[in-house]
């Protein structure tokens, strides 16, 4: 029964997350930026804009200048949910990558930094006023569902040492549409039905920064308006318009 | 009213007096009464937009949203993808000045994003409680004229995000909804109506820009004893395009002459246009593309007509942004013109050139009461470029100032280049129905020029915008300096240039004009 709920779950979930993204990114992709407004100073060639972004996305660039102590909880945050990301691969692939295992042990203890980074960015949100005056009831849950996430795989990993080989044989057998049975451990149902939540929830919310970063037009222009001409698609060309006439000449 | 007490107790602090960069507490409705006046409905008519509010505005308001999300890439993504972190929340100098928490980039942004979210995302038709989504009711319209007319689209608060959100584009967005239900800002509008009609923001017909500049040339004289030309509608190489201030007011017109002495030194054939006549580009201001291509259109046209080969534009912040970023988009390609030469150039580019290839002669010590620093105008920081290499925008200005005057300091780091503060008038919000919002607004900037002055000593700050120096000039004698304490970086160079054949020069060399003139040839 929960087998097949989670599984039903996980199928919808991934549909939701993968249609869902790639719609809103085709969204991003073909609505038009008309004139070239790259917050400079900028890159003046492809190849710079390039590092710019590696540096954006990489290291939080303008997060650094802006604010030391978002900057640390935020990297903290991200830069554990990727070993983490990398680290869970391993229940989705036989035999398991050696990229992989070698992440396994720093995947392992990012969930510590990872529930740490989240607790430190949810502190910021009831503290500072400023914060605070910003922040929405989905601002607050959705850092309250990572922490979940995280705490309840920590709680498996570490606590109540769940059946992960049995938790492998589900995924490998959504996969493959051979349902396995899903261990009923609690921590397993809840970590797994916050992670399905958060692929649900991906495509309709902020999570959208995670793909957006890549499209922002003031970071991804080169800053070449002098010497690009890029019309602006929905005005006619110079060639068919009217100029205004003089002043002192007759006037409509 | 206790919120007025609290924005006194927050504003008044010792270190709040002093720290440029200080950030004050949030009180709620701390500048909610700071209003503009609105447009009559004639001046609203005239750039294409309704005069009345139509009776299905909020359709009208909503469909517009619609149409500005599939035409503008930057105002689709940066409603979505805001993580909320709060890194902009201290950048806004409006928010520095005010503690209005309207006034945070974000919270700014939010005004829209929450309508945005109630009619186009699902979450926000579902559950708007949980997302903090609402509906566009007539109190939502007026909170979007204030707010969004407190903003001066500097893009401080982008260069910060960690997504490079810019709330100028939510803010011009907002601000073209505004007008498509004909509640469009009286500045604004009615300078874009005065540029179509007369071809300037001052309304200068051909006859008064003509007299202007034979004035100008009269007093270059006496002062020189040089006749140097500043030609209207001539046939030339060179079309200066300047901000009509230039024209008017001190100390605009003080970097005007400059500009002149500088072609006449190197012999440039240049004109003014009186149908081009100026650089100035409201209409992006309140972001309309059609509006801002018109006057676009005028540069164009004067190009043409009068067979000039490059374009150069005169000290202005947004002018510079309009001519760098949207020139050639909007009114382009300008193929007609000589491609050795970037269309349109900075006149600083060009003297910067001339001074680095040492064909001007400077006497820095015409300079040497003053101990100048440079504001970086947003628009030109943060929008633009000169010179070949990123940062140039910084560079090349102080270069000139440093090749012209011997006492120069910067203010504090964190108020400068690319983090520079604005002056508080930029952005349409130049009028003295906002002058709470300009002071305030202003106090960072003067709260770091201060810092300058007691560090250095410094007593005049130079600037490359018409809004800047027009808007400094009100604000400085709130704040102990004289209204005159603020310059054109082409009056520096006015100063100090010693033209050939001049009174200066003959002074300097120990001869009389006469014979120096002839020594030149």
């Amino acid at each position: 029964m929960i087998t097949t709920l989670y599984a039903l779950l996980y199928y919808a979930a991934t549909v939701i997350f993968v249609v869902g993204i790639a719609y809103r990114v085709w969204g991003y992709w073909k609505t038009p930026q008309p004139a070239n407004i790259v917050t400079t100073p900028a890159p003046v060639t492809r190849t710079g804009v390039v590092w710019r972004m590696f540096k954006e996305v990489a290291f939080f660039e303008s997060l650094w200048k802006s604010n030391k102590w978002i900057w640390i909880f935020a990297m903290m945050f991200h830069l554990s949910l990727w070993l983490i990301i990398v680290r869970h691969l391993r229940y989705f692939i036989d035999p398991v990558w050696t990229v992989v295992v070698l992440a396994q042990p720093f995947g392992k203890y990012a969930g510590f930094f990872f529930v740490l980074g989240g607790l430190g960015l949810l502190f910021r949100r009831f503290v500072v006023a400023r914060v605070r005056y910003i922040s929405a009831p989905s601002d607050y849950l959705m850092i309250l569902m990572f922490i979940g996430i995280g705490l309840s795989g920590l709680m498996m990993t570490f606590v109540t040492k769940t059946d992960i080989v049995a938790v492998k044989a589900f995924f490998r057998g959504l996969m493959t549409f051979n349902w396995q049975p899903l261990p009923t451990d609690p921590f397993v149902l809840l970590h797994l039905g916050l992670v399905a939540l958060f692929l649900i929830v991906f495509p309709f919310s902020k999570l959208l920064h995670a793909p957006g970063v890549f499209f922002s037009p003031t970071r991804n222009m080169v800053d070449n308006p002098r010497e690009k001409f890029r019309p602006v698609p929905w005005l006619p060309p110079v060639s068919e318009v009217t100029f205004d006439p003089p002043h002192g000449s007759k006037q409509s | 009213m206790a919120e007025e007490e609290k924005v006194i107790e927050e504003l008044t602090t010792e270190e709040a007096l002093t720290d440029p960069l200080y950030v004050p507490e949030p009180v709620e409705g701390a500048t909610e009464h700071v209003r503009s006046f609105p447009a009559a409905p004639q001046f609203q008519e005239k750039l294409g937009y309704p005069g009345e509010r139509p009776d299905n505005w909020q359709e009208v308001a909503l469909a517009k949203m619609d149409e500005l999300r599939g035409k503008f890439r930057s105002f689709r993504l940066f409603l979505d993808i805001c993580v909320k972190c709060g890194a902009c929340t201290d950048k806004c100098h409006y928010y520095m000045g005010t503690a209005d928490p309207k006034n945070m980039p974000v919270a700014r942004q939010d005004l829209l994003r929450s309508v945005y979210r109630r009619y186009f995302t699902l979450p926000g038709k579902w559950f708007p409680d949980l997302v903090g989504a609402r509906e566009l009711t007539e109190e939502v319209l007026d909170e979007w004229y204030t707010y969004y007319f407190q903003c001066s689209e500097c893009r401080r608060c982008s260069v910060f995000c960690p997504y490079g959100i810019d709330t100028a584009e939510i803010t011009m967005a907002a601000r073209e909804i505004l007008d498509s239900v004909g509640y469009g800002m009286k500045y604004t509008n009615e300078i874009i109506g005065k540029v179509f009609d007369i071809g300037n923001n001052l309304g200068l017909p051909k006859p008064a820009l003509a007299s202007t500049l034979e004035d100008l040339e009269e007093e270059i004289e006496d002062d020189t004893g040089v006749k140097v030309r500043l030609p209207l509608d001539e046939p030339a190489d060179v079309l200066l395009v300047t901000p009509s201030a230039d024209f008017f007011a001190e100390p605009h017109i003080d970097g005007l002459i400059g500009y002149a002495k500088v072609f006449h030194a190197l012999g440039e054939k240049w004109t003014l246009s009186s149908y081009a006549s100026e650089a100035a580009n409201f209409a992006m201001f309140i972001g309309s593309y059609e509006n801002m291509r018109r006057i676009a259109l005028r540069i164009r046209k004067a190009a043409i007509d009068l067979g000039v080969k490059r374009i150069i534009i005169g000290e202005c912040g947004h002018a510079w942004r309009a001519a760098y970023q949207f020139l050639n988009t909007l009114a382009g390609p300008f193929d007609f013109l000589d491609p050795k030469y970037p269309v349109p150039q900075h006149i600083c580019e060009y003297t910067w050139e001339a001074i680095q290839a040492g064909k001007l002669r400077f006497n820095k010590e015409e300079n040497d009461f003053y101990k100048v620093t440079f504001h970086d105008s947003c628009n030109v920081a943060r929008a633009s470029r000169m010179g070949d290499y990123p940062g140039g925008q910084f560079d090349i200005p102080r270069n000139i100032i440093k090749a012209v005057c011997n006492n120069y300091y910067d203010m504090p780091e964190g108020t400068i280049r690319e983090a520079t503060l604005c002056c508080g008038g930029g952005g349409g919000l130049l009028t003295d129905d906002l002058m709470e919002i300009r002071k305030k607004g202003g106090s960072p900037r003067m709260k770091a020029l201060k810092q300058a002055t007691e560090e250095y000593g410094v007593n005049k700050m130079a600037a490359i915008c018409a809004i800047c120096k027009t808007q400094f000039s009100k604000i400085m004698p709130y704040y102990g300096y004289g209204m005159d304490d603020i310059m054109s970086v082409h009056q520096l160079v006015s100063n100090a240039i010693v033209l050939p054949g001049s009174e200066q020069e003959a002074e300097l060399d120990g001869t009389d004009g006469d014979e120096a003139a002839e020594a030149a040839e």
